[in-house]
């Protein structure tokens, strides 16, 4: 297979992500097997032989990608609470916390976390925990998206009509049963999407944390192609394989975010 | 804590008295007085505007006064210290846009409020949940989204769900205003049954032959005031007021 051949395949293949994934993998391989001298086909087999190590490097994208959604949904909700909250006290602040955190580069967030957290805890009794760096990370991962679920939250909440809050009323639920049972329902579905979407840009900007020396998937490709002696033969093989594996990982989301959009918008 | 309330049937269940209210400079209530004694039905009718929708929602504190007393079975509505939710425990309304909670099935959104807000038992909710929606002539959309059913049949929903909290008032404000003319119908006949139950009804309501039929007191608003009030026939056969006179020959 030549590169020509690749390249139209690629252009014919539109939005099909097993195509496109396969296309994508088989031009990674291309390029690499491509030269006739040794330098370049070793090119392949020494990505092949570091593979295991860039993969667990993934795994750590994953682990933080799936704990900072879980943190920045939890803190998310209950700042997009406070936001809509009768109290000045809660909603005041909950705005400006949410603002800090929506209009802030990820990176400085990142930088502000890792140096303002402490690489040591100590618990009561006297022991001390270490605070690996990937866990800082994920919590600088989280605050920006925290920011934005909450103004997803806020968003959501407001767009329900006010006669359900008013019949809710009238049936004698508090606020509290009235968000709960009655408003929460309704908006979980509006969320969804928007939900997804930022897991999705999340899970894309994972990457950052090798800045910070995190061995995740980026911080180990780039620490194979320097054990294995720094070819730039080695520079397009190693990164179109990183590429891909986010892709794999990456595009069926954003499809079925998009047709759970497709779905709700023709359904109301 | 409930204040002790002295209230006997004899008198009032419903009384306005001097009730004020506006919006910023806008003032939409304007001095109304009115009285409703238990089992009775009233209508409040007059033109767009008139502050007919506001005052209903006074009497269940969903709208608050600017000055002025509405009290329900002796009760200060707008009492701070009051449990507004003991207040709507005893006064039902129905919207003119029904409201039902779109993510639970008919006979959901008639149950939630016992269920969660008086704590009742399951079995006993569900067996006065089918009673009504039987009474209501729903009882086969018991499993039915509400964007299934017709206007008619939403509003009807709405009035099982708004009676299965066992309400000693009902209010309705324009509940027919929204719906097919064929529909109309099915949700004004509900109302009348319920009427000649006993139950307390306040309705606001532009079906001028339906208050003539159903009302034992009407009571004509305009510009945040009543004009006029007395029994049915009088108010359609011989207004005093000129305003009356007027309304009433273009609707009629």
């Amino acid at each position: 297979m030549t590169r020509t051949m690749s390249v139209t395949a690629l252009s014919r293949i539109t939005w099909r992500a097993p195509a496109l994934t396969a296309v994508l993998c088989l031009a990674s391989l291309t390029v690499a097997a491509q030269g006739t001298d040794g330098t370049r086909v070793s090119a392949l087999s020494t990505l092949v032989v570091w593979i295991p190590f860039i993969l667990k490097g993934f795994l750590l994208n994953l682990i933080m990608s799936i704990l900072a959604m879980a943190i920045a949904t939890v803190a998310g909700v209950i700042l997009g609470f406070m936001q809509i909250s009768p109290s000045v006290i809660l909603r005041v602040p909950a705005k400006l916390f949410t603002q800090l955190f929506r209009n802030s580069p990820w990176l400085v967030i990142l930088f502000a976390i890792m140096l303002l957290l402490p690489f040591q805890v100590t618990l009561p009794g006297g022991d001390k925990i270490l605070i690996p760096d990937w866990v800082k990370a994920t919590v600088g991962f989280a605050l920006p998206v925290m920011a934005n679920i909450a103004e997803i939250l806020r968003g959501a909440v407001l767009s329900i009509p006010s006669g359900q809050w008013e019949s809710a009323e009238s049936l004698a639920f508090s606020r509290r049963q009235t968000l709960r049972y009655i408003i929460l329902p309704q908006c979980i579905r509006r969320m969804l999407p928007p939900w997804m979407n930022w897991y999705a840009l999340l899970m894309l900007m994972t990457p950052m944390a090798a800045i910070l020396g995190v061995n995740e998937a980026l911080g180990n490709t780039q620490a194979a192609m320097e054990a294995a002696g720094s070819h730039p033969e080695f520079l397009i093989p190693f990164y179109l394989f990183l590429m891909t594996i986010f892709f794999v990982f990456i595009y069926p989301i954003s499809i079925y975010t998009r047709r759970l959009e497709r779905r709700f918008s023709a359904g109301s | 804590m409930q204040p002790a309330s002295t209230w006997t049937p004899d008198q009032p269940i419903v009384a306005l008295r001097d009730v004020h209210k506006s919006f910023g400079s806008f003032e939409v209530l304007k001095g109304i007085d009115l009285e409703v004694m238990k089992g009775e039905v009233i209508c409040i009718i007059g033109p767009s505007g008139s502050g007919k929708s506001t005052l209903v929602r006074t009497i269940n504190g969903l709208t608050p006064v600017t000055s002025g007393s509405v009290t329900v079975e002796g009760q200060e509505v707008h009492d701070a210290k009051l449990d507004k939710l003991a207040l709507r425990r005893k006064v039902g309304i129905v919207f003119q846009q029904y409201n039902l909670f779109p993510h639970r099935t008919v006979l959901d959104n008639i149950m939630m409020a016992p269920l969660l807000v008086l704590r009742e038992k399951r079995d006993d909710v569900e067996e006065r949940a089918r009673a009504l929606l039987a009474k209501v002539k729903l009882i086969d959309k018991e499993d039915a989204y509400p964007a299934e059913l017709s206007g008619g049949q939403q509003q009807r929903v709405a009035i099982a769900r708004s009676l299965c909290m066992r309400p000693d008032v009902m209010l309705f404000d324009e509940v027919t205003a929204a719906l097919d003319p064929e529909t109309v119908k099915e949700v004004l006949v509900t109302i009348k049954e319920l009427a000649s139950d006993g139950m307390t009804c306040v309705l606001v309501t532009h079906e001028m032959g339906f208050a003539r039929e159903i009302s034992d007191r009407v009571y004509f608003t305009d510009h945040g005031r009543i004009v006029e009030s007395g029994p049915p026939d009088a108010i359609f056969e011989c207004p005093q007021d000129p305003r009356t006179r007027e309304f009433l020959s273009k609707v009629l």
